[in-house]
């Protein structure tokens, strides 16, 4: 609404006049206005207390309405005596059909309500799931279902609910957007580009409790791919009861999970109840984890939390500050996450110039970025393409193979710049677009940048702020020299960071192509031996920093308040998460 | 009267056409499409989408589809949660911002109304400085800042009792509209406020008034016949199109207090380029807008006789 109109002047004025010049008419002032005023006082007075009657009655009428449109009151954060944890959700989920969930939300919620041939334990180990034991060897997995899985309508899961499900995904009038990830199956991207029909894909029911999985090539990480939700099972029956609307309602969805959803009332409230057909529902403690509120705004959740209304909270820089004058003890936990600068490899760019990459990379410094600039407990400076937190042979990947030593070096810097002046027989350098989000967290990074090129470097920037889809077109095009990215895993294995920047991959997008990286990508993928993969990984850590392909900026982490009733919270960087399952609420 | 109306009517459908047209092609325009996410497809699964959606099709004919498909009263399904119609989404939470919306206009309205009538009476003394303070203060601050304040008001005064007087967030019974309403209502009041008060210093010292004065009409007639009467146009006036504003415009206060309104689907489609939802929530609005506007008209000629509907 526009509020530019103001008071009529001429009004005012000719008020003004009336009032003075008409004496002794009861215009409000003079000897009688006290009863005038009296009466007219107490008129207002009678309006107003019908008004606010209105307005009590109206509100009564839309309560009762409102409340056949669902909503409900919620309860406390923990409740003991129902066994039930109620807390805030950041959107709704968008997809809770497993063979086109994409999002983050979508599958908390369904590794919640659903379960794989394998899951996550709480030190995020692999362990079984439907599947009982599997074998893994060459080309072929097999995988043995236990007998007393169920569904929530009380049926068994069968191999069949797998196979049905992975050929959904694949199909191309699925229209999955992760189908990608059923690629390693036999015949699977044949099946999705539509040149082979789905049965032909490589996923077998020998009998109703054994699935025979052939692949397209040796894979030593099958079984951790397997966790992942597009593989959940789907029962055909149900699925193709449901008359395209499988996922869309609570009662839409069949679930094989440790809770199934009670209700879901859409941009309001989600709960989830315990699953007693669950096979290990004895390992299940909480009874209802009530998401009773959706918002993605970070203060009111935490004010939700403050009102004891929610059990857990997200914080933010803003949020943080509060957090602290409150002397609430603080979680942290590093979401899996790796954010860095892209450059753009296009030959048409300046940054494809090495020299000038080079000259950036000895400027800057994580640490600087992370405790001076960002702030926020969690974070910590990335050293490398792949985060500390990915197994390797034995231990942890960047123990085995630390990561390259990098230190701020300005004589260094300033030797590589002049090379590249010269190379690109460029005297001063034209500016250089730097795409970032447009949010607080991104303007501040890179307004941060754009100072340390301008003070150290003499490189003028130009800071391209642009909402997400816009960021992502303008990547994809190449319209860019530098972009803030991130990338966080799809499974628990170095891969899923260590092809990123191989010339075939679509997610390149600064189309970086250099035939030894590739090389070393193809080894990681098809060894079957755990020093040979771990060592391609390296090398590619190593390609990754003295090309200066990107610039690791942060490991991203979060910090949340959780109730301290509340304990069992599992949160991972692959899998569900935050994970509830194993939560319980202790007496205090 | 008829012939009026049905003229106007006629005149909203071309300007709803309109609205959707434009609508169509400027977010055709914006660089980006639904189906990009942060993680690229492979060439066979971005043409599979592209085939499902439809966009594999010229513009125009994709226009041509979608415009078939709303006159029949189809907005589609939405990219962003691909399960949901957008019929759906817009029968689902519009009512929940409708409930907010009247509330709060009914606040703004009577509030305004009647604080606007007390600023005249008492023009320039303390009840009228006092009240224009805080309507300069309505109409400046931002509703976030209200909202965010707002919420914060309610833990300390829940803190303070020890117990939930008021809900801090959520949605679905009575004591949960409370807080928004009053927050979202807060600025309309303000500018009603001001508009009552400025209409009715112009009435109060008016020829007919001084007229009804002097013949000795007791003051409660003059004050509900004459002065309020007439003080009321400018403000139904506004009154039309601030109900479309506020019913549909809450984001931020839905944002706040978690509340499941078309206003976040809104605001959200556009942020994810959800085309058939800004689309569906554009059209619905702008109909709405129209449709409250062509009331207005209508209500203008019972309440104010000298205004004649050809």
């Amino acid at each position: 609404m526009t509020t530019s109109s103001s008071d009529n002047p001429g009004a005012r004025g000719r008020a003004v006049a009336g009032a003075a010049s008409v004496a002794g008419v009861p215009t409000g002032q003079g000897s009688r206005s006290g009863i005038a005023w009296l009466g007219e006082g107490s008129q207002l007075f009678i309006l107003s207390v019908l008004g606010i009657g209105a307005f009590v009655l109206l509100m009564m009428l839309l309560s009762f309405v409102s409340e056949l449109f669902g909503g409900g009151g919620a309860g406390e954060a923990v409740d003991p005596g129902t066994g039930t944890i109620t807390l805030a959700l950041s959107t709704e989920p968008p997809q809770l059909d497993s063979t086109r969930a994409t999002d983050m939300v979508s599958g908390q919620i369904l590794g919640h309500v659903m379960e794989g041939l394998v899951r996550y334990d709480e030190f995020d180990r692999i362990v079984p799931g439907v599947a009982e034991r599997w074998e893994v060897g060459g080309s072929e997995a097999v995988f043995h279902l236990r007998d007393d899985s169920r569904w929530s309508d009380g049926t068994p899961v069968t191999a069949h609910d797998f196979v049905f499900a992975w050929r959904k995904a694949v199909e191309p009038a699925t229209a999955s957007q992760y189908a990608f990830i059923l690629y390693p199956i036999k015949n699977a991207r044949a099946v999705n580009n539509g040149e082979l029909p789905v049965t032909a894909l490589g996923a077998t029911a020998v009998d109703e409790l054994t699935l025979e999985v052939r692949l397209e090539r040796p894979i030593g990480y099958f079984d951790k791919l397997v966790a992942f939700p597009t593989y959940y099972p789907i029962k055909q029956a149900f699925y193709e009861g449901r008359d395209g609307r499988y996922g869309a309602d609570a009662v839409d969805l069949l679930y094989n999970g440790p809770f199934v959803i009670e209700r879901w009332v859409h941009g309001a409230q989600l709960r989830m109840s315990r699953n007693d057909e669950y096979w290990d529902h004895e390992r299940i403690r909480l009874n209802t984890i009530d998401y009773a509120y959706i918002t993605s705004d970070v203060n009111a959740t935490l004010n939700l939390y403050k009102d004891g209304k929610v059990a857990v909270a997200g914080l933010d820089a803003e949020t943080l500050h509060d957090a602290l004058e409150q002397r609430w003890k603080l979680e942290r936990f590093n979401d899996g996450s790796v954010f860095f600068i892209e450059f753009n490899h296009r030959p048409s760019r300046l940054t494809s110039n090495r020299n000038l990459r080079k000259a950036i990379q000895f400027v800057l410094d994580p640490a600087e970025l992370v405790y001076k600039v960002i702030k926020l407990p969690g974070n910590t400076p990335g050293e490398s393409l792949f985060p500390v937190w990915l197994k390797g042979v034995n231990g942890y990947f960047r123990q085995e193979y630390p990561a390259p030593e990098h230190r701020v070096d300005l004589a260094r810097a300033h030797d590589y710049l002049e090379r590249a002046k010269q190379e690109l027989g460029l005297d001063p350098l034209p500016p250089l677009i730097f795409l970032s989000g447009d949010n607080p967290a991104a303007n501040k990074q890179s307004e941060y940048f754009q100072e340390v090129f301008a003070s150290r470097l003499g490189i003028e920037v130009k800071i391209d702020r642009q909402i997400f889809k816009q960021r992502l077109a303008k990547m994809t095009s190449g319209d860019f020299d530098m972009v803030l990215a991130g990338w966080g895993p799809d499974y628990a294995d170095p891969l899923t960071f260590g092809d990123l920047f191989a010339s075939w991959n679509k997610n390149n997008r600064g189309e970086y192509a250099n035939s030894v990286l590739d090389g070393w990508v193809e080894v990681a993928q098809s060894s079957l031996v755990p020093e040979e993969r771990m060592r391609a990984f390296d090398e590619i850590q190593k390609i990754i920093y003295d090309d200066a392909v990107i610039l690791p900026n942060y490991e991203r982490g979060s910090v949340f308040v959780r109730n301290p009733r509340l304990e069992g919270v599992v949160r991972r960087a692959v899998g569900t998460d935050p994970d509830y399952t194993n939560a319980y609420i202790v007496d205090g | 009267m008829i012939l009026y109306t049905i003229k106007r009517l006629i005149q909203g459908v071309i300007t709803v056409w309109f609205i959707a047209t434009a609508t169509f092609f400027a977010m055709h325009g914006v660089p980006g499409d639904p189906l990009m996410t942060d993680k690229a497809m492979s060439e066979e699964v971005r043409k599979n989408l592209d085939a499902h959606y439809g966009f594999d099709q010229p513009k125009w004919k994709q226009y041509g589809i979608y415009i078939g498909h709303m006159v029949q009263g189809d907005f589609g399904i939405s990219f962003a949660q691909e399960n949901r119609r957008v019929n759906d989404i817009l029968w689902e939470h519009f009512p929940v911002s409708a409930f907010l919306g009247i509330l709060a206009i009914t606040f703004a309205g009577l509030g305004g109304i009647l604080f606007g009538a007390l600023t005249a009476r008492y023009r320039n003394r303390m009840p009228d400085i006092v009240i224009m303070f805080l309507v300069i203060l309505g109409i400046s601050v931002p509703s976030f800042v209200f909202a965010a304040l707002g919420q914060l008001a309610l833990v300390k005064l829940n803190a303070f009792f020890g117990t939930s007087i008021l809900p801090v967030a959520g949605w679905g019974t009575l004591s949960h509209m409370i807080a928004p309403s009053l927050v979202l209502g807060l600025g309309t009041m303000a500018f009603l406020t001001r508009l009552m008060r400025s209409s009715m210093l112009e009435i109060v010292s008016s020829d007919y008034v001084r007229t009804a004065r002097s013949k000795g009409l007791p003051t409660t007639r003059i004050f509900l016949r004459h002065e309020l009467r007439n003080a009321i146009l400018p403000v139904v006036t506004v009154l039309g199109p601030s109900i479309a504003a506020i019913t549909t415009g809450g984001f931020v206060v839905e944002l706040v207090f978690a509340i499941p309104g078309l206003g976040r689907y809104f605001v959200q489609a556009v942020q994810q380029l959800d085309y058939t939802v800004i689309m569906g929530t554009t059209v619905f609005y702008g109909a709405f807008l129209v449709f409250m506007v062509i009331v207005v008209d209508l209500l203008y000629g019972l309440i104010d006789p000298r205004v004649r509907l050809e």
